[in-house]
């Protein structure tokens, strides 16, 4: 029993680790092969030496964090305190269900149904005329590229978190209420502690993926929001120009890595202070 | 172990099944269209009055397998790399100086060709293609500016840099096209859209950039919807795109500045890859025709390339200032010349920083 169980997980990861090995390790090394491949000039760092000196991609590496930063930030106040509800509600799969479901709606859809809700005629002008206000212009504005950003990252925040909370063995709320702490004690000192392995995955589901968004700056933003997500659009659609494309890519991954690293260690830290 | 192999084993099957499949299903598709009377026409997305397929097919006896491409770019890859041997394809201008250049076209014999003389000869000998060796013209647009009536008084907009002036404040919608935006700066300055000299780049950008307060949103295929929808008063797009936003919305007007702008052209290419020549010298030979080129303008809605067409067209069309503009509005277009990588690059950096400048 226990060697074919040993024999089916061999089995199991020779045929994930071929998987990792063409579609994940692969592709990552010909993203930086493509990268230090210049044309014309052979393989040289001159790309990334052209990326670091460069004033506008270095403008547009810190909008990209910034953004994204932001995002993860609203996110993550919103989620929080939605999950805390989802796990104290009666059918919390049928509400759970609800959060899940835009995400089985095509993004670029969803996008576009903003545009009719934010339009100049849209309906939350509409609403606006109705009392009595003037029309706004919400289109093309940051806070509207923040809330379809955050709107659509939602589920992926809310899941992990939902998660976690319900992980939490419901002894430990309540003696800690029976020792006399109050709700918002128990809610610092015990739930949020626990939950941290949610909020971590959480935030670095929405973070990554919020870096290289490009769609939703052109379509809501109206290119006012330029990310490097823009920027590898271009390089690899107008200008064909892959190789600085990939050197962009190169960078995001690296800044992912390093968010991850850096996330992930403080947090360890934190619990050994709490220890 | 033997798990693993069997596995493995199991996925390899399951390759070669698929692999059988893919290959015993173009290998019909083949047979299908390389019949000696089928030919595969290249073009972009409901860019031909479907009738005029049929009526060839009657006419004629050569099938036609029409395929679509949604950007030169992809066309220009999906040629090159030659799983399909494309007989007829429909590039602009810029890319069949660029397909030529890579050796991907055929040669037209002219001996094979009728209906030239319908061509206006204002489209013909373009820079692009020196004496039509390789392309000829289909239909052609312009850069202009797509306003809103009720909002713009479009007597005011004879020349470009009247995009500047201060009371169109956050009211401008520009297409998200270095070469376009650039272009139509440097003719605000009296250059040429194909310059190549750092110094006028740099004070296009520097102009492009004092246009900020009065942009809204830079924008791609979508800019119709927002123009139609009425979220901007005035948009730099091209009259094609202009052409289908004024049917969704009655207000909307298009107008080409005087000071010139960009002519674009869409053409007529054999790529060198073909392997039904004929076929494909009969259909250029057929959409020449005055009769079936009117059909297709008609059907289009862009300009006609053919002048013989053109005079078929209803008078109203015929006069339409801002699809057939004028003789010294027409006399002052320029078409793209193809940039090599260096000079795309620096159009795109500047474009970069312009849009970089607003957030």
């Amino acid at each position: 029993m226990n060697s074919t169980k040993k024999r089916f997980t061999e089995a199991y990861l020779g045929v994930y680790g071929l998987w990792l090995l063409a579609f994940v390790v692969a592709p990552l090394l010909l993203l930086l092969i493509q990268s230090l491949n210049v044309p014309g000039q052979g393989l040289s760092l001159a790309n990334y030496r052209d990326f670091f000196t460069s004033g506008p991609y270095l403008a547009m590496t810190v909008n990209s964090i910034w953004y994204a930063f932001l995002i993860t930030v609203i996110t993550l106040g919103i989620s929080y305190p939605l999950a805390l509800c989802l796990t104290k509600l009666k059918h919390r799969q049928f509400w759970l269900l609800l959060v899940i479901l835009p995400t089985w709606i095509n993004l670029l859809l969803k996008t576009y149904a903003f545009i009719g809700l934010l339009g100049k005629d849209g309906l939350l002008n509409q609403s606006i005329e109705a009392m009595g206000f003037g029309s706004q212009q919400l289109l093309f504005t940051n806070g509207a590229f923040l809330l379809v950003a955050a709107y659509i990252e939602l589920p992926f925040m809310v899941l992990p978190i939902y998660n976690a909370l319900l992980d939490i063995d419901p002894l430990l709320p309540a003696a800690s209420r029976d020792l006399g702490a109050s709700s918002f004690q128990t809610l610092k000192k015990i739930i949020w502690p626990l939950s941290m392995p949610g909020v971590k995955t959480g935030v670095q589901t929405v973070f990554i993926p919020s870096l290289s968004l490009f769609m939703i700056t052109r379509l809501i933003g109206g290119n006012k929001v330029i990310t490097l997500g823009t920027a590898i659009e271009e390089h690899f659609l107008v200008t064909q120009n892959w190789s600085f494309g990939s050197t962009i890519g190169v960078v995001l991954i690296i800044a992912m890595a390093l968010t991850m690293a850096l996330t992930t260690d403080r947090k360890k830290k934190k619990r050994r202070q709490r220890k | 172990m033997k798990k693993l192999m069997m596995t493995f084993g199991g996925i390899c099957l399951v390759i070669v099944a698929l692999l059988g499949l893919q290959w015993g299903l173009t290998a019909s598709r083949n047979q299908q269209s390389s019949g000696k009377d089928t030919l595969t026409f290249y073009n972009w997305g409901d860019y031909i009055d479907p009738s005029i397929l049929t009526d060839f097919t009657k006419e004629t006896g050569y099938k036609v397998n029409y395929q679509t491409f949604d950007s030169n770019e992809a066309m220009y890859t999906k040629i090159q790399q030659g799983g399909t041997n494309f007989d007829l394809a429909v590039p602009s201008d810029y890319m069949v100086a660029k397909l030529k250049d890579a050796g991907l076209l055929a040669k037209l014999d002219k001996k094979q060709l009728t209906g030239m003389n319908n061509l206006n000869p204002q489209f013909l000998n373009q820079s692009f293609d020196r004496g039509n060796q390789y392309s000829i013209p289909y239909f052609w647009g312009t850069l202009g500016i797509l306003y809103n009536k009720k909002e713009v008084n479009g007597s005011e907009l004879t020349n470009w840099s009247a995009l500047w002036s201060a009371k169109y404040r956050n009211q401008v919608l520009l297409v998200d096209s270095a070469r376009d935006i650039l272009g139509m700066t440097l003719i605000s300055q009296g250059k040429s859209v194909n310059d190549q000299n750092v110094a006028d780049l740099a004070a296009a950008q520097g102009k492009l950039s004092s246009l900020m307060p009065n942009v809204k949103a830079i924008v791609g295929d979508e800019l119709k919807l927002y123009m139609a929808q009425g979220e901007g008063s005035l948009a730099v797009t091209y009259s094609g795109e202009a052409k289908n936003a004024m049917e969704r919305n009655p207000d909307l007007a298009y107008t080409v500045p005087e000071d010139g702008s960009n002519l674009w052209l869409d053409n007529l290419v054999i790529p060198k890859s073909a392997e039904h020549k004929q076929a494909a010298y009969a259909l250029m030979n057929y959409l020449n025709r005055p009769d079936v080129a009117a059909k297709n303008a008609q059907y289009i809605g862009y300009a006609t390339a053919n002048k013989a067409a053109y005079e078929r067209l209803p008078k109203s069309v015929q006069n339409d200032k801002a699809f057939y503009p004028k003789q010294s509005v027409l006399d002052r277009l320029q078409v793209y010349q193809n940039f090599d990588q260096h000079w795309t690059q620096l159009y795109n950096d500047a474009f970069l920083e312009f849009k970089l400048g607003k957030s």
